[in-house]
């Protein structure tokens, strides 16, 4: 019964009249130019190169002058405000999120905003603790990596150790506290048996082609406007092998271009969604003697601070390439001006050059 | 607690070396700012544990402290002193855990948004410093060598990238014994000028016979270290309320009696210098617990920055394969594997590491550094007399190259 009424529900929200749809992908858990764009990068992104550069409007700089952790980044990429709270801890973004603007100012049911994420700590990402917004106004947010273990819970083997969050550490799983996606919904939202995920999970080779399983599966059922993924298999680099993280990137560079595929071949999405791809920010350089080159994203230097992005879709520019430094809060005024809502505290300014 | 409250008696936690340098030096740290002083204190607490290299360094730096006039101190911390610390970490108890401060300070900065401030702070502090206590310049000119690739049978893509721009390229090595020439000249320059801890042999797997004259680092040898810790970084990660910066603090207060490594466990003759190295490579270095690569490049950074190496030979080991999640999920049953074309590109890139860090030591335009892809014919060599961006098809055994480069 329940789960009939819940059918409805998702049912009627995907069904909602045919709206401009946005995705947007952070580059897993943060990369270098001189091993994406930089020109001897480049041989680790043929995809990025060969299918998006010609389609896409490019930005060379895009400079995060936060926190460089990934879920406090991320959480600053969301929010548009530059978030200062322990990167390590489970709480909420301080400052309304693009999804609490979107669904308030826009009057959208939570079916329409959606979080996939692998990591346990982007648990609470999709909705702040602001007095204004917060409760009931964000993202659904799933964490296929939680899922898997749930679904495989009561079987212990090492595969745990790869399920594990590496961002900072390879060993840290931080605890869950927040309304993470639950593993019997699976059924009811995605259409998905728990046998049939956990088949399907076995033929995948990392954490982040399984948040691309989940977030296609997403999209085809649930159809939401506004889509974040959040991708990390490149943190391993964290582990300091540099070929695993060149691995990561390659591997992120095939996902972005299964992805950019799935939106032009799905009804729902094709020919109105515009993807942004960018990484939360980059890792140390080289030069700095205060850090271990690509391994960390600890000492705040240049390098680490100022990344990339690229944005595709209708009505964007095609080839074009900015040299200018946009700002990590740019990202949400410039979805507000994209999608028609206000983000009335975040920081940045719209990037007129994709409006 | 502010600086200008010290006093000797709070210092009586402190190994006896270490009490005794900043009782000596008390008045000066009396009057430096509290975002600069603990920082000083988490390399003097473990003062008698330190390579000479480094003591020397701190008490040039301490006697050139002490030298300076009251507002000579005031124009060096001028950086340090703008820095806004909150009453928390006023409060907290910095003599006696200064790394820990320096932990909770680093959260700080990035929070308040004041680690540009600091960065500068701290560039400004040690542009002031090299100026006015410049760096010992090393004996003779150092040398660095990089063993990559053992194990691989077959790479066709092209090898030292990074570094052929600074030297010859040479694609005619006779690679028999090649291992063995490198330990004998290796010993030959500790032999010839035997400071403590000045000549190193790194080995990410198991060492080979080497002279006793080297200080020897294997990963291999640090195998039941490792698996206490990972033990242990187990129990602590399935505690509740356990996160990464609760389990970094409990890494950095571990010993090696902690790891059974101390003399009492082991029962063989080592020194507790060493000893303390090789638990900080393990408890600081991101990685060197589960990857022989990451093992081996960090061991060699850290004995560049830390011990300022004369020589330092360094062989990189296949390290273990690290499984795809549809592997790890067939419930096969666990074996070890390597990867060894994956170790050979970290090993790439860990050699360039090697080099970068020795050209941030004294004496770097003298230096030379030898990269050599283990059993074949393929290296490259860096050094004052070595023509940069050059290719040679000569034959050549390592030796040769090695008199050539040095």
């Amino acid at each position: 019964m329940g789960s009939t009424l819940l059918r409805s529900s998702w049912a009627r929200a995907a069904a909602l009249p045919s709206r401009k749809k946005v995705v947007i992908v952070t580059f897993g858990g943060g990369a270098r130019d001189q091993e994406t764009f930089a020109l001897e990068g480049q041989e680790n992104i043929p995809h990025l190169m060969r299918e998006f550069i010609p389609q896409a409007t490019f930005f060379t700089q895009v400079v995060n002058r936060g926190i460089l952790g990934h879920y406090v980044a991320t959480a600053s990429l969301a929010t548009g405000v530059y978030e200062t709270f322990n990167n390590f801890a489970a709480v909420a973004p301080q400052s309304p999120t693009v999804f609490e603007y979107f669904r308030k100012d826009l009057k959208r049911p939570s079916s329409d905003a959606w979080v996939v994420a692998p990591s346990n700590g982007f648990n609470r990402i999709g909705e702040s603790s602001h007095r204004s917004y917060g409760a009931g106004l964000g993202a659904r947010v799933i964490l296929p990596k939680r899922l898997l273990t749930a679904a495989t819970s009561g079987r212990r083997n090492d595969y745990q150790h790869l399920l594990r969050d590496n961002y900072e550490t390879p060993y840290f799983a931080p605890e869950l506290a927040g309304s993470e996606f639950e593993l019997q919904q699976l059924e009811m939202i995605l259409k998905l048996s728990v046998d049939d995920f956990k088949n399907h999970a076995q033929t995948l080779s990392s954490p982040d082609e399984l948040s691309l399983y989940i977030a296609r599966q997403l999209m085809r059922q649930v159809a939401p406007s506004l889509l974040w993924i959040t991708m990390h298999d490149i943190d391993i680099a964290h582990a300091g092998a540099f070929s695993l993280y060149i691995d990561g990137i390659r591997r992120t560079d095939r996902l972005c271009s299964d992805l950019w595929k799935t939106i032009q071949s799905e009804p729902e999405y094709a020919g109105k969604t515009t993807l942004f791809i960018l990484p939360d920010f980059g890792r140390d350089s080289d030069e700095d003697a205060g850090g271990n080159g690509f391994q960390h994203h600890r000492t705040g230097d240049a390098l680490s601070r100022t990344t990339w992005m690229l944005v595709a879709g209708p009505g964007i520019r095609e080839g074009v390439v900015f040299d200018r430094a946009v700002d990590s809060t740019d990202l949400v005024p410039t979805l507000g001006s994209m999608l028609g809502f206000v983000p009335s505290l975040a920081q940045g300014k719209p990037i007129n050059e994709l409006l | 607690m502010l600086p200008r409250d010290l006093k000797p008696g709070q210092f009586t936690g402190y190994p006896p070396e270490a009490r005794k340098i900043v009782t000596n030096y008390l008045a000066t740290l009396q009057q430096l700012p509290l975002s600069f002083v603990p920082s000083l204190l988490r390399e003097l607490i473990d003062y008698d544990f330190k390579f000479p290299a480094e003591r020397m360094a701190r008490e040039k730096e301490l006697a050139r402290l002490s030298s300076l006039s009251g507002e000579e101190l005031k124009t060096w911390f001028e950086g340090f002193a703008q820095i806004r610390l909150s009453p928390q970490l006023e409060e907290f108890d910095w003599i006696k855990a200064p790394a820990q401060f320096v932990e909770r300070l680093s959260a700080h900065l990035w929070s308040t948004h004041q680690l540009d401030a600091f960065r500068k702070a701290s560039n400004d502090y040690a542009d002031r410093l090299r100026s006015a206590v410049p760096p010992e310049r090393p004996s003779i000119p150092r040398l660095g060598i990089a063993v990559i690739g053992q194990g691989v049978a077959l790479y066709d893509q092209p090898l030292f990238r990074r570094l052929r721009a600074h030297g010859a390229y040479f694609s005619g090595i006779k690679p028999e014994n090649g291992m063995r020439q490198l330990l004998d000249a290796v010993a030959a320059r500790a032999k010839a000028h035997p400071d403590p801890y000045a000549h190193w042999y790194i080995d990410g797997g198991e060492e080979l016979d080497h002279a006793a004259s080297l200080t020897c680092v294997s990963y291999k040898s640090l195998e039941p270290a490792r698996a206490v810790l990972l033990h242990k970084m187990q129990s602590e990660i399935d505690r509740p309320g356990m996160g990464p910066e609760a389990l970094r603090t409990l890494l950095a207060q571990m010993r090696p009696a902690d790891l059974g490594m101390d003399r009492e466990t082991t029962g063989k003759p080592r020194d507790e210098v060493l000893e303390r190295f090789e638990v900080s490579l393990l408890t600081e270095g991101s990685g060197t617990q589960i990857f022989s690569t990451s093992f081996a490049q960090w061991a060699a950074r850290e004995a560049l920055r830390r011990a300022q190496s004369l020589t330092l030979l360094v062989r990189f080991a296949p390290r273990q394969r690290q499984k795809p999640m549809n592997e790890l999920l067939s419930w096969a049953p666990a074996r070890q594997e390597f990867d060894f074309i994956g170790s050979l590109v970290d090993a790439d890139m860990g050699a360039y590491y090697n080099w970068l860090n020795q050209q941030r030591l004294p004496g770097a335009e003298q230096s030379s550094f030898l990269v050599w892809f283990e059993g074949h014919n393929q290296a490259l060599a860096i050094g004052p007399s070595i023509p940069r961006g050059t290719e040679s098809t000569s034959p050549a055994d390592l030796e040769q190259v090695l008199a050539w480069t040095v």
